[in-house]
């Protein structure tokens, strides 16, 4: 089996879809079909991974990808040791790396981690030998995110290739637009990045992407619409007047899907801000796919939990 | 001590424009001659041959981390570090706990340099008390205290007014004040350069036109006062334009380059290794070529290191929360003979220059030269020998180095410092 990403000396990491070749990616998404029927029925809980172990750090709060890789690793018959600062010895002031490498002395035998900081599961990498499965870490890259929005888009169009997706606000704090860009360009989407110019970095270009910060004018040519939240977390004040004018310069609305294509797709990584990207009668409307995103996550973390812990040597 | 002579060598002194195979006579500390002896019988004979013969080389920007930071670096190891780098003297910059901003402090700094022995140490003074651009210190005091110059580095002063009247203050005692140039509102949060690699690694990037609008601010303040301003770490290429076109209207400006911003781009990054995060940050390919070019043509007089110890737990840490700051002083002149020398950017004379002379000139110091009757402090640097870089042999308490494993050639071996020597061959082979 070929490495999901990055290999160091010793095992194979997922540390971003930046580099993953058209073959690479294919391969997790071909492969995470076979998990659906598990991640769908946990009467189907397979016992492949029975005997290990795989240690969530999340230094961020996270709802679904947490409890996603939770349960995507219980069915696969692992056991799972849930880690957050608080409460934990990185509060009395040992160092990230320290508590990690406690960790390991524990017998983990793959981390998962999330962290603010971009770089951090690179960081881990190089000091642990174990594999390291990035759940986001910062601004930076969101990989099974990226692999389960494209997951999706192939589910319900049958194909990547040749299809145009706008990626809608905030680009230059997104880890989950960047995944998606190296992602969809390496299978050959084309993509287009929507917001206000102050969210949206102007070197993404040189990533092969198009720019237009006029919405209405992008949305009759897409094909998919994923719609990003905007990171209040990680933005300094002033990028944008207001959210009220954010909203109807970039909010999806029922007008809106009124003007985009019949058969247009729309995903939101969530969690979102209803009200703020998108309506409610929009997030619950026959276009968009934000459940069955996050059904398809499962089968996805799956499948990359898989390839990574019983690859050999 | 007596007389000594250092044989055979190629002298290359650039304050007195010599560069040709001689003795360097040595009699009572201090520089007797360059070719005849005093007519004594020298007490020892250093045999040179091979061997350049440098003025003691002189590093403008160094971060000692005493008093307040013990554990990253101490006067006597950075002192320690110089020595092992061909550095016979250092300026130390202001921004330790407390600041440098009392004649108490600078008269430690130059006390504890004594204790230990090894570089010159020359104290930078704070421009403001406590580094908080709020209120001068006691410049006067410094400059009795033995402040050579004056900065708040690190902490810019962002009141154009009070840097205005720091420049006109310090005139009135022959001395520069040193920027840091760095807009602070346009780099908060800033972790590298802001560009293609910050967006794509999704870290917050620190532009380069906050270097630039304060590099124009300082100008346009050194023009008004008529004061003699220093640009420290020119690191865009927009920074070097403006002071190359400032000093051709005459404003008393200088320019330092550090090794780091001519050898390494923001793609290091890549690895998010923090050895390579500080401030200014690496920039792009395009500015490493102004720099060089600034060098060339002198827009940028000195060479310096911007060496900035931090122990490795704190460079350890998570990307943002890591420190900036490399250290340099061990690797200053191997990196600088590979990038200047060997492409031909520069010739050994002028190479040395920036690092003796001219940053003399900036401190306003009587070192950097050869000159009969000044302090003998000089340098031999073997320019053949060839080495690989390890930083666990770094004399410095820190590792902070992006250079490990560099393959180089040139390193400063005998050393002496006013006629002692400090050490017979270089520690780090």
């Amino acid at each position: 089996m070929t490495a999901v990403a990055e290999t160091t000396q010793t095992c194979s990491h997922l540390l971003g879809l930046e580099g993953l070749s058209a073959r690479e990616l294919n391969s997790i998404l071909d492969q995470t079909e076979e998990f659906i029927p598990a991640s769908l029925d946990a009467e189907k809980r397979r016992t492949d991974l029975k005997g290990k172990v795989v240690a969530n750090l999340f230094f961020e709060p996270s709802t679904r990808t947490r409890i996603s890789f939770g349960l995507a690793a219980r069915r696969l018959g692992a056991e799972t040791i849930d880690f957050s600062p608080s409460g934990s010895s990185l509060s009395k002031g040992e160092s990230f790396i320290d508590t990690a490498k406690n960790l390991i002395a524990l017998g983990v035998d793959a981390v998962v981690v999330r962290h603010s900081t971009p770089g951090t599961p690179h960081l881990l990498a190089k000091h642990i030998n174990v594999p390291i499965l990035n759940a986001g870490d910062g601004a930076h890259e969101h990989p099974t995110q990226g692999l389960l929005d494209v997951f999706t888009i192939r589910q319900v169009k049958g194909k990547v290739a040749g299809l145009t997706v706008a990626l809608v606000g905030d680009i230059a704090h997104s880890r989950v637009a960047r995944s998606n860009i190296h992602a969809l360009i390496t299978l050959g989407a084309k993509v287009i990045v929507c917001g206000p110019p102050t969210l949206v970095p102007k070197e993404v270009k040189q990533l092969g992407v198009e720019i237009d910060c006029d919405l209405d004018r992008v949305l009759p040519r897409c094909d998919v619409v994923n719609v990003l939240r905007i990171q209040f977390e990680r933005q300094r004040s002033g990028l944008f007047p207001s959210i009220q004018e954010y909203f109807r310069l970039f909010g999806m609305t029922q007008e809106r899907v009124k003007r985009s294509r019949p058969d247009m797709l729309l995903l939101a990584p969530g969690p979102i801000n209803r009200g703020i990207e998108l309506t409610p009668e929009v997030a619950d409307g026959p276009n968009s796919a934000i459940l069955k995103q996050v059904t398809n996550g499962l089968a996805v973390r799956m499948a990359v939990l898989y390839r990574l812990l019983l690859r050999k040597g | 001590m007596g007389t000594f002579v250092i044989r055979g060598g190629r002298v290359i002194d650039p304050s007195q424009g010599i560069d040709r195979v001689d003795d360097v006579w040595v009699k009572d500390q201090h520089i007797h001659s360059i070719g005849a002896g005093p007519g004594e019988k020298p007490a020892k004979i250093y045999d040179a041959q091979g061997k350049i013969v440098s003025p003691g080389l002189i590093d403008m920007h160094v971060h000692l981390r005493e008093p307040g930071r013990e554990e990253d670096e101490t006067i006597a190891t950075g002192a320690r570090s110089a020595i092992a780098g061909g550095v016979t003297s250092v300026a130390c910059m202001p921004n330790t706990e407390p600041a440098i901003d009392s004649q108490a402090a600078a008269e430690f700094v130059i006390l504890q340099a004594k204790r230990a022995g090894y570089a010159n140490v020359f104290p930078i003074g704070a421009i403001s008390k406590g580094r908080d651009g709020k209120e001068l210190a006691e410049i006067g005091g410094l400059v009795n205290g033995g402040a050579v110059a004056f900065t708040d580095d690190g902490s810019p002063v962002v009141s154009a007014e009070i840097m205005r009247r720091a420049m006109e203050y310090c005139k009135g005692f022959g001395k520069t004040v040193l920027s840091h140039p760095e807009d602070l509102d346009l780099t908060r949060g800033g972790v590298m350069n802001e560009g293609f690699e910050s967006m794509r690694l999704g870290l917050r990037g620190m532009p380069a036109a906050a270097e630039e609008v304060m590099i124009f601010r300082e100008i346009a303040l050194a023009e008004l006062t008529g004061a003699r301003a220093h640009i420290l770490h020119v690191s865009t290429r927009g920074g070097v334009d403006l002071i190359r076109q400032g000093k051709k209207r005459g404003v008393q400006i200088s320019g330092e380059a550090c090794p780091h911003h001519f050898t390494l781009t923001d793609k290091c990054l890549g690895t998010f290794d923090s050895n390579f995060k500080m401030a200014p940050p690496l920039r792009t390919q395009e500015d490493v070529e102004a720099i060089l070019e600034g060098l060339r043509d002198n827009t940028l007089e000195v060479l310096a290191t911007d060496h900035a110890p931090h122990s490795p737990e704190k460079k350890m840490r998570e990307f943002d929360q890591a420190p900036n700051g490399i250290i340099g002083l061990e690797t200053f002149l191997p990196i600088c003979v590979q990038a200047l020398i060997h492409t031909g950017i520069l010739t050994w004379p002028q190479m040395i220059g920036k690092m003796t002379i001219e940053p003399a000139k900036v401190l306003g110091i009587d070192r950097g030269t050869l000159k009969p009757g000044a302090i003998a402090d000089i340098t031999l640097i073997d320019p053949e020998v060839k080495w690989v870089i390890d930083p666990t042999k770094f004399q410095s308490k820190s590792r902070n180095c992006p250079f490990a494993g560099w393959a180089v050639q040139g390193r400063a071996e005998m050393v002496f410092v006013a006629g002692e020597i400090k050490q017979e061959k270089s520690p780090l082979g």
